[in-house]
């Protein structure tokens, strides 16, 4: 590059010649310099900018066209993922206490029609109802016929069906992959498990949620796909289950009675071995609810334990009693005067059958199962402490069992809480509960005084909640309930090496529109075993039992749902694995066989 | 020299090009073998589930049940009841065999001093 020198000899030369400043022509080589300089500058920057704006031109494309791929392109699971996270199961299977099998989900197909690609429609339905009997081909022929573009034939087929339906041959009927929850042991359990069914349904894939009983209530733990290899681990025994169903169907056909329900509970965890309710359903195909209009009670969907709230009658009374020890008003041996009249404002209160006991140990009270002994014991413990007791004992709110009927049943108590409340409450009259209620109350009996809520999941080690009453008032009413079955009511309970204890409970049916029956009764049996160390708790209910015996028409429980629970406590004890505690053998009888 | 380091870097290039080659086509050959493996079990999974379910049903109570009852004659089976639990020291044992001898004891004196004290006479 050639440099201009500043001050040119040859043209300050001129100048001078001229009279001009030379300096001027300095300046001016000046100034041209700096605008060179300036344009060079100038270049270089745009040259730069422009590399600049193509980098972020560059870097922005890149961001916008990957945006566009991920946007556009089908998602895809990452391949190197966690193993097992893919391949996990469907619905969470759930398992009874020893990890048998209560519900699980099998693979099936759906059929379904799409009409315009069919070749003869009429065919195809003619030999789709000698497969599927119960469609109607009328019907199917119109919809093939018609301008429906799709149809279902069948939620639900088995393997064989699907060959047979793949044999028509018809290109316009199709399948989609379905799965299916299934309940391997049929009717065992019906209403603890409830059932399911679909939701969103799409062709290739449809939603599997549970309509009733745990399948509802542990529905989002049971979708969830991080718990698809872990089951719901139940409280219930399978064996003990199908025992106590089929001796309770034994139990509630030869009583005659209309329904029947038991509860088997652990009296120190709240676990929920056992819990029937008959008649029973298939949650494989459970049925409808029942239209409205008559009696939900006939219903098999009914279930009994939870949504029978019915006032239970007698096996109340030993709430009363153990509140009496409790409140140290009285003491089992303290004498009560029985007899009557009694009468709460214009209300006589009597015994059972008109029978007058007259002055008699609480104890006895209890055995004789006497209206007046509990009412006057009420009478003393008065009517604020006897809610609180009843509340603390659970009978005001629904349990927490967790099936989500539970919430159902919720105790009907009286609006207001009287003189003539706290007296026929004292003997189960007035105050509603089921029978899932009663077992939490005598599980707290059983247990040495304290509540604990009844539960259907699995637990280990003694669930206590608060204390409710003092551990010698449970260990008096435990005495008093002993003696009920070995000198009282319930005579027909004693099961032989198992020392039951319990209390029986008649109650009239409530009309529906007021006012009770005469003739039907709910017959109840509150009982814990073995009663030297009591473990569990079982609540038997029939519903609308009557036997001939003795020449008598016979309703009571003591006649009725006593011997159902002996027989169900000689059945399920050794199951649970507890030792008979035998009295000794009498000695073989020296017998003369000859003089 | 500075030639010699642009030759290393460039071959150091074009090793490192060969090794990042060869690294990218094993990964998508483990990833899609563990794909396979991954199906696999997946399948297993579902035949497992559907055994289970047959197990299930196989063995449910209503089947034992008729079972039991129709093989009655042979097998004799009942309810388990109370009766049926007995003590540890009811079961009757087999009687325990002879302890093997280990430390053999010589007898003969034994027997020659017996055999002195009741002396026959012939």
């Amino acid at each position: 590059m050639t440099r201009t020198p500043l001050r040119p000899l040859a043209r300050v030369l001129d100048a001078r010649a001229r009279g001009e400043n030379p300096k001027a022509i300095e300046r001016e080589n000046i100034r041209q310099r700096h605008e060179g300089m300036k344009d060079r500058a100038r270049a270089r920057a745009e040259g730069r900018l422009l590399v600049l704006g193509l980098f972020f031109f560059c870097a922005f494309s890149v961001v916008g066209v990957r945006m566009g791929m991920l946007a556009t392109s089908e998602a895809q699971e990452p391949l190197a993922s966690a193993p097992g996270a893919a391949i996990a199961m469907q619905r969470a299977n759930i398992v009874d206490r020893e990890g048998r099998i209560l519900a699980t989900n099998l693979d099936t197909y759906s059929v379904y029609a799409q009409p315009p690609a069919m070749i003869d429609p009429a065919a195809a339905a003619d030999q789709l109802v000698a497969i599927f009997p119960d469609l109607d081909k009328e019907r199917l022929v119109k919809d093939f016929t018609g301008n429906r573009k799709f149809l279902w034939i069948k939620k639900r087929i088995s393997p064989e069906q699907k060959q047979a339906v793949h044999d028509i041959g018809d290109p316009g009927i199709l399948f989609g992959p379905r799965e299916m929850r299934l309940y391997p042991n049929g009717r065992l359990a019906a209403h603890i498990l409830g059932g399911s069914g679909f939701g969103r349904e799409g062709v290739s894939a449809a939603e599997v949620i549970g309509v009733a009983g745990v399948e509802k209530q542990f529905d989002d733990y049971l979708r969830d796909p991080a718990n698809g290899n872990k089951p719901l681990q139940l409280s219930l025994d399978l064996t003990i289950q199908a025992a106590v169903e089929q001796v309770l169907y034994g139990g509630m056909k030869i009583m005659n009675a209309k329904g029947a329900s038991a509860v088997l509970m652990n009296a120190h965890t709240g676990e929920v071995i056992s819990a029937a309710s008959l008649p029973s359903f298939d949650p494989n195909d459970r049925p409808r609810p029942p239209t409205s209009g008559f009696d939900p009670s006939d219903s098999p969907l009914f279930n009994r334990y939870v949504q029978g709230v019915y006032e239970l009658g007698s096996v109340f009374k030993i709430f009363t009693a153990a509140q009496a020890v409790q409140l140290g008003l009285v003491n089992s041996e303290t004498i009560i005067d029985t007899s009557g009249p009694m009468r709460i404002g214009r209300f006589p209160i009597g015994e059972f059958n008109g029978k007058n006991y007259g002055k008699i140990s609480v104890a006895d009270v209890i055995v004789h199962s006497s209206n007046r002994g509990t009412g006057r014991l009420a009478l003393q413990i008065g009517s604020r402490r006897q809610q609180d007791f009843l509340e603390a004992l659970g009978m005001f709110e629904p349990t927490p069992f967790e099936i989500v009927e539970a919430a159902g049943g919720e105790p009907l108590k009286p609006k207001k809480w009287g003189e003539l409340s706290t007296v026929t409450i004292s003997y189960g009259h007035g105050l509603s509960t089921s029978p899932m209620h009663l077992a939490a109350g005598y599980a707290a009996i059983a247990n040495g005084g304290h509540y604990v809520s009844p539960t259907i999941l699995r637990k280990n080690g003694a669930q206590y909640g608060p204390r409710v009453m003092s551990e010698s008032a449970a260990k008096q009413a435990q005495n008093m309930l002993r003696r009920v079955v070995t000198d009282g009511t319930a005579s027909f309970g004693d099961v032989a090496g198992y020392d039951v204890a319990g209390k029986t409970g008649t109650a009239d049916k409530p009309k529906p529109r007021g006012g009770y029956y005469d003739e039907k009764v709910i017959a109840t049996f509150a009982t814990f075993f073995p009663a030297y160390d009591p473990k569990y708790v079982l609540i038997v209910t029939l519903d609308e039992p009557s036997i001939v015996a003795y020449g008598e028409k016979r309703r009571t429980a003591g006649w009725t749902a006593v011997p159902v629970a002996a027989e169900l406590i000689g059945r399920i004890a050794p199951l649970l694995g507890l030792r008979p505690r035998l009295e000794p053998e009498a000695r073989a009888a020296i017998t003369l066989t000859s003089n | 020299m500075k030639s010699v380091l642009y030759v290393l870097t460039a071959l150091a290039v074009f090793g490192l090009a060969l090794w990042a080659y060869q690294e990218n086509y094993r990964t998508q050959q483990v990833a899609k073998e563990t794909q396979k493996l991954q199906r696999e079990i997946g399948m297993a999974q579902v035949r497992l589930a559907v055994l289970n379910a047959e197990w299930a049903y196989l063995n449910r109570p209503d089947r034992l049940r008729e079972l039991a009852d129709l093989n009655f004659e042979r097998l004799g089976l009942l309810p388990l009841r109370a009766e049926q639990f007995g003590r540890a020291d009811q079961i009757s044992y087999a009687e325990d065999p002879d302890l093997p001898i280990v430390d053999p004891v010589e007898l003969q004196a034994i027997t020659s001093t017996q055999a002195l004290g009741e002396v026959q006479i012939p």
